[in-house]
């Protein structure tokens, strides 16, 4: 089958991204939105349009019933999850099959089985991706656990096996701190859930999050090699770098050839990406998570390889076979994408929900604004922050920033507080131009007030 | 009467979470900077404070209203 009309049960920028990649195949476009939605720039874009409820996102984005009823009320062969709200939920995948309709993503089995972190876990280790070392299962004794964390390597970190949560964890940097602190969460896992039994893993000293973009059509899977996402706060991203610098070829040839082992092996369809820590200090890799679904920062990915992702997606989910080998995957110089977000960065990153002013946005060779702003929008406090992402490639990690530094100058949003003033600084930051950090770096930076009016001249 | 006007645009909570009770319920002593709901605006929570003193008459904004900037959502009797 090839998908005809597609339903995009999404908003804000990526419902605009899906909309123009589905509009060059040929698509026509079914943009849902709710009763805050109304005036998107998505429904506007697209060739029709439905609300499927009130702003709050429980009932209207997140409620699978209306949803399903949309795309079927406006005859949708497929649906586009974006990321966020349903797109990884086995249950709307589900209930999309049981309705006739194609899903933009993997089978429901494959989102319930990587969505389980022990159950992927296990799918990594059976494919051979290496995972944070640590012990087989669950560790009685202290002797025991000496023995354990000998093998893996030190300082190790000891959890509680029952229950969660991060109760019980605690960091050994060597055996005599183990030898004290494991009966100390022993019995606090004892406590707490009854059951003394730990669990001991390596602790991963300032990791890297690095993670690789893979594309599957169900046989065939392929990478389209790695991105670093590693300057977060509160775990969420807001800088993007395609590809990963402090990486060496051998080491990224290894680590993107473990993603497209797993994706074979769970026998992937459409976009994905599996999640690893890097250990700079040791040169390893650890898989962590996977995501079955486009990712926010997929952009960088597409500027150093030339590949649509959206468009790939749309049409290994319509069951065509991918359109590339891996053989056809090259990169490209350097890229880096910045996270616009509606918050005042230099008020503790307050929410600023304004009404967008006058615009003038960067353009050029190697530039790229994904967003759904236009003047005159008024943005609805009901959803997240991200406005758009500013994207630039340039042939070296090096003019990459250049580019990055003088788009954000020529990016202007009148009305609006936004993170750009964040990213200024942060291109400014000798140990950002150096490559020199780790997902742990940006929020002492903050707390160390690198970010205040004077480093951003006082301008937003 | 004082009103009590929002902060910001957002969702307005009349309780600290839903199972505990409102903030504030008539005849109610407010003092200024006391807590009377909570503004939840791009997935974050923003408490609202009163600026000023009095009885507390009623909510006027309902529970989990989406609201404007300036919106009433509270009145208090001096």
């Amino acid at each position: 089958m090839t998908i005809s009309r597609l339903f995009i049960a999404n908003r804000g920028e990526i419902a605009v991204r899906i909309i123009r990649a589905a509009r060059e195949l040929g698509i026509h476009t079914i943009q849902a939105y709710s009763e805050g939605d109304a005036d998107m720039l998505a429904v506007k874009l697209a060739d029709e349009a439905i609300c499927i409820g009130p702003a709050p996102s429980k009932d209207s984005y997140l409620d699978i019933a209306k949803v399903v009823a949309a795309a079927q009320q406006t005859k949708a062969d497929a649906v586009h999850p974006g990321y966020g709200f349903l797109s990884e939920s086995p249950a709307f995948a589900r209930a999309l099959a049981e309705a006739g309709i194609a899903y933009v993503g993997p089978s429901a089995e494959t989102i319930e089985r990587m969505g389980d972190k022990v159950a992927a876990r296990q799918a990594a280790e059976a494919a051979g991706v290496p995972v944070v070392p640590g012990s087989k299962g669950r560790i009685g004794t202290v002797d025991e656990a000496a023995e354990v964390a000998k093998t893996v390597g030190y300082p190790v970190m000891i959890k509680a096996a029952a229950g969660g949560g991060g109760r019980g964890i605690r960091i050994a940097a060597d055996e005599a701190e183990l030898r004290k602190l494991a009966p100390q969460a022993q019995a606090e896992a004892q406590a707490a859930f009854g059951d003394g039994g730990l669990y001991l893993e390596r602790a991963v000293q300032s990791p890297r999050h690095i993670e690789v973009q893979i594309l599957g059509d169900g046989e065939t899977a392929i990478h389209c090699y790695e991105r670093e996402c590693s300057l977060q706060r509160r775990r969420q991203k807001v800088w993007e770098e395609a590809g990963a610098a402090c990486l060496d070829n051998e080491t990224r040839e290894a680590l993107c050839a473990s993603a497209v082992a797993l994706a074979q092996a769970v026998n992937y369809r459409g976009a994905g990406t599996l999640e690893y820590l890097y250990d700079s200090a040791r040169n390893e890799f650890y898989f962590i998570e996977m995501n079955t679904r486009i990712q926010v920062e997929h952009p960088v990915t597409e500027m150093i390889t030339g590949v649509d992702l959206v468009q790939e997606m749309i049409k290994v989910c319509g069951g065509e076979k991918l359109s590339l080998t891996q053989a056809d995957i090259t990169r490209t110089g350097h890229a880096i994408e910045v996270r616009i977000n509606a918050e005042d960065p230099l008020m503790q990153f307050m929410p600023w929900p304004g009404k967008v002013g006058a615009m003038t946005l960067p353009e050029g060779e190697g530039v790229r604004f994904d967003h759904f702003l236009y003047e005159g929008y008024q943005i609805p406090p009901f959803y997240d922050s991200l406005l758009g992402k500013l994207i630039v490639q340039a042939p070296t990690r090096t003019e990459a920033i250049a580019k990055l530094a003088a788009a954000l100058e020529e990016l202007s949003l009148e009305g609006l507080k936004t993170t750009a003033p964040l990213h200024k600084a942060l291109a400014a930051d000798p140990g950002v131009q150096a490559g020199d950090f780790h997902t742990q770096w940006l929020e002492p930076w903050l707390e160390a007030g690198n970010l205040t009016k004077a480093t951003t001249g006082g301008a937003s | 009467m004082t009103q009590i006007q929002s902060p910001l645009p957002g969702t307005f909570y009349h309780k600290p979470s839903p199972e505990e009770p409102a903030y504030k319920a008539q005849g109610d002593a407010v003092a200024v900077g006391d807590v009377i709901g909570l503004i939840e605006v791009m997935k974050t929570f923003i408490e609202v404070k009163a600026e000023a003193a009095g009885t507390f008459a009623s909510y006027v904004a309902e529970n989990e209203a989406p609201v404007m900037a300036g919106a009433v959502l509270a009145e208090l009797d001096d």
